[in-house]
């Protein structure tokens, strides 16, 4: 069945090529250009923004980014304030009307998805705290659903030449992905209420998904590096609550997490993050497959 | 709020079936069915989960606000309207929608930085000047002890759909209020252009259009004193032009009232003061990235005064009325392994700047030593510096820079009877250190040996203090 769909989206997508040139996106980060390119596959045209070794918040407006945003069709941000340092002063600065905020070339992912950990209170004693909730969505492949469903619709409503080539490859994704998930989800049960640390609290959306446990992160408040007297605390923590791994994403400093595993006799486990974050998380597919093998290999 | 859910099982479940239908035979429909259920089972059970959640965070929320006053403006009026979201407002992200309602949504976004220092200095800062510079704007190294440094307050909003409006406040620790900033910047304009009109740092250099917070010294390097001042900013239009090339490539054009040095009022119409701007950049890999720039500014200035000193050892006041040029060239390189710049990084600055003046000088303009006397002045002078800064490890930096002026040539021609060309190379260099606990709070230690007099060695210590409240900066490259 798959067979015939791709074949019937390739057809489409060849024939649709000579009518309009590729539509220009502009990801902020890795996954969302995986995204688009399963969405658009030859009909777009996409440029990553950041690397999957980069900390998305914490990039400069570089004018390589300036020059990028500048003629893109589509900018397609995580929003809920992950780029908030650059974003802004990127899109300023390129002088592009069609992908100023509020503009349809202007997407943002979290505004299809239910955020977490909206804080009750704001105040930057607590660390940086994001107003609109935690922005790293995309560890949990029901948020790339529902995010895949209302970019499929923004691309067709910006291509409109394409906009039935759009929506046959938005079924055959939605299909294989929900496969996918159903699959992970499978295997993913004796993850089920594990309990672990964390360095950074980027798992939430992971850990939600499969039911894991945060017992506690490795920073004291959110984006501030470990400390020694915090790291103490969650050791101690840890003895009197056994946790049985510590997670990471690949771009952070590995210095705090080597030193509570080697004490707590714990695995750690380096999660890709978003699509490239490790060898083996080529697209999203195989990047939540890389992420539940990874996690189950710590558990053996 | 939880029907989008059930309607995307549907969904997935219209795409499976009808296609499926003629290929599969029953054996792979049962399959199919069998998922189905599995997904719908799934879900159910998520379903549940999610309201006691929900519930969990309905009696927060009522909990908070009970205690705490809303958290309003914290909605960026710019945000994208919320048209697409999947989940009815009953979820989590509702809390932050009903805090923001009302007067204070559209609230621009505040931002305030704090500042003070403290210096130490072997020189009395009264008596600083830049040997063979004629000097202007603000310069040297400040007071002497504890003192406030300027408070700046920013606020900024998109106007409407085509403007985006900027004011920047400083109050310095004299108790005066300036406008350091205020401008209009649209954001329609057909592709790559950008206009801005109000007052505004010039574009030329590369740390020109730095706020002063922003910079990686306490003071600004040599050459700006020198050639600017400190940093060159005045009232007018800037447009800008991104060419449509993935290399950057922007042209800059501004036109102003130039009233600040080394231009002075002049009470007519038309700009006193234009500029041009050239400007690449790009990346090498993730890890690396850079910006070069060309640029010029003109600027008149009409009976621009300044004190110095004569042959004699008398002081006299002097002015110039004529024509100022000056040209940078500029270029900064920073780099962060895998373009990660959280543990280290590395960012190398240059800066050269030439400056012609051709017109009039005055000698005593006001006649205090009964000897005034006017006659051509022209002059061709140059300075740079270099710089560089390193993240050697999270939160921890450490600095260096080197400042160079070249007296070049200086023509008083018949004023050379009370005026004369000393030839000395003011020279600094400085090191300093910095820890930034956070994004938002930085303290610094910097250490300097300045020689801008002849025979006068200022060895200077400062310490010093930045704190920014409020919206989250710009990550300026």
């Amino acid at each position: 069945m798959f067979n015939a769909l791709r074949f019937f989206s390739l057809v489409l997508a060849i024939s649709a090529l000579p009518a309009q040139a590729a539509l220009k996106i502009f990801a902020t980060v890795p996954e969302w250009g995986a995204l688009a390119t399963e969405l658009g596959g030859q009909t777009v045209n996409v440029y990553l923004a950041t690397g999957p070794l980069q900390d998305p918040h914490h990039v400069e407006a570089k004018p390589s980014l300036i020059a990028r945003a500048r003629s893109a069709d589509l900018v397609v941000a995580t929003g809920a304030e992950l780029e908030i340092g650059w974003l802004p002063l990127v899109l300023q600065q390129a002088g592009n009307p069609a992908v100023q905020p509020g503009k349809p070339g202007y997407f943002e992912a979290a505004q299809s998805v239910p955020l977490l950990e909206v804080p009750g209170k704001l105040d930057r004693a607590e660390g940086d705290v994001h107003a609109a909730g935690n922005p790293h969505i995309q560890m949990d492949p029901h948020n790339i659903a529902r995010v895949a469903e209302a970019l499929s619709r923004r691309m067709a409503e910006l291509d409109s030449a394409n906009a039935a080539a759009y929506q046959t490859r938005y079924q055959s994704f939605a299909g294989r992905w929900n496969e996918a998930m159903a699959h992970w989800e499978k295997e993913g049960q004796p993850l089920k209420g594990v309990e672990v640390l964390v360095h950074h609290r980027a798992f939430s959306y992971l850990e939600h998904w499969l039911g894991i446990k945060e017992v506690a992160a490795l920073e004291p408040k959110p984006g501030l590096e470990p400390t020694s007297s915090h790291l103490a605390e969650v050791l101690e923590l840890t003895q009197r609550q056994p946790v049985k791994m510590v997670i990471r994403s690949a771009y952070l400093d590995p210095r705090a997490d080597e030193w509570i595993a080697a004490r707590a006799k714990i695995p750690i486990v380096v999660l890709p993050f978003t699509v490239g974050g490790t060898d083996g998380a080529k697209d999203l597919f195989s990047f939540f497959e890389d992420t539940v093998q990874r996690l189950l290999a710590a558990l053996k | 709020m939880f029907k989008p859910l059930y309607w995307l099982t549907a969904l997935t479940a219209a795409f499976a079936v009808p296609l499926t239908a003629h290929a599969a035979d029953s054996k792979e429909l049962a399959e199919i069915r069998e998922q189905i259920k599995q997904i719908k089972e799934s879900y159910e059970a998520r379903i549940q989960a999610l309201e006691a959640r929900l519930k969990e965070w309905e009696n927060k929320a009522q909990a908070i606000e009970s205690k705490a006053p809303p958290a309003d403006s914290t909605i960026n009026p710019t945000s994208e309207p919320r048209k697409e979201a999947a989940v009815e407002p009953a979820s989590p992200t509702a809390a932050r929608g009903a805090a923001s309602t009302g007067i204070a949504a559209f609230n621009p976004a505040v931002s305030l930085v704090l500042q003070g220092r403290y210096a130490n200095l072997s020189q009395d800062p009264d008596r600083f000047g830049i040997s063979g510079f004629i000097p202007g704007g603000a310069t040297g190294p400040g007071k002497r002890g504890f003192s406030l440094s300027e408070t700046e307050f920013t606020m900024s909003a998109n106007v409407d759909d085509k403007f985006f409006g900027q004011a920047t406040f400083s109050v310095t620790p004299e108790n005066t209020i300036a406008v350091e900033e205020a401008y209009a910047l649209t954001s329609a304009l057909p592709p790559g252009l950008t206009l801005k009109a109000g007052r505004f740092f010039s574009g030329i250099g590369y740390q020109n259009e730095q706020h002063q917070h922003a910079w990686d010294f306490i003071d600004a390097p040599l050459a700006y004193q020198a050639f600017l001042g400190g940093q060159f900013g005045n009232d007018g239009v800037q447009l800008k032009w991104l060419a449509p090339t993935d290399l950057f490539v922007e042209l800059g054009a501004e036109v102003g009232s130039g009233e600040n040095f080394p231009g002075t009022a002049r009470n007519r119409n038309g700009a006193n003061s234009g500029a041009l701007i050239l400007r690449l950049g790009g990346d090498i890999g993730y890890s690396t990235s850079w910006l070069v720039g060309l640029s010029g500014l003109q600027t008149h200035a009409d009976n621009r005064e300044y004190a110095t000193t004569d042959l004699f050892g008398n002081g006299v006041t002097n002015s110039f009325t004529g024509k100022s040029r000056v040209g940078v060239a500029d270029f900064v390189f920073k780099y962060a392994p895998n373009g990660n710049p959280l543990v280290t990084n590395f960012k190398l600055q240059g800066e050269y700047f030439t400056r012609r003046e051709s017109g009039d000088l005055t000698f005593d303009a006001n006649g205090l030593l009964g000897l005034t006397h006017a006659d051509a002045y022209g002059s061709r002078q140059s300075g740079w510096y270099l710089q560089s800064v390193y993240q050697f490890m999270p939160y921890w930096r450490v600095g260096l820079r080197y400042d160079h002026l070249n007296p070049g040539t200086v023509s008083y021609a018949s004023n050379a009877a009370f005026l004369d060309n000393p030839g000395f190379a003011p020279h600094r260099a400085s090191l300093m250190f910095d820890w930034s606990p956070s994004e938002f709070s930085r303290m610094r230690l910097q250490f300097a040996r300045s020689q801008t007099l002849p025979d006068l060695t200022d060895n200077q210590m400062f310490l010093q203090y930045i704190m920014t409240l409020g919206a989250h900066g710009a990550h300026k490259f």
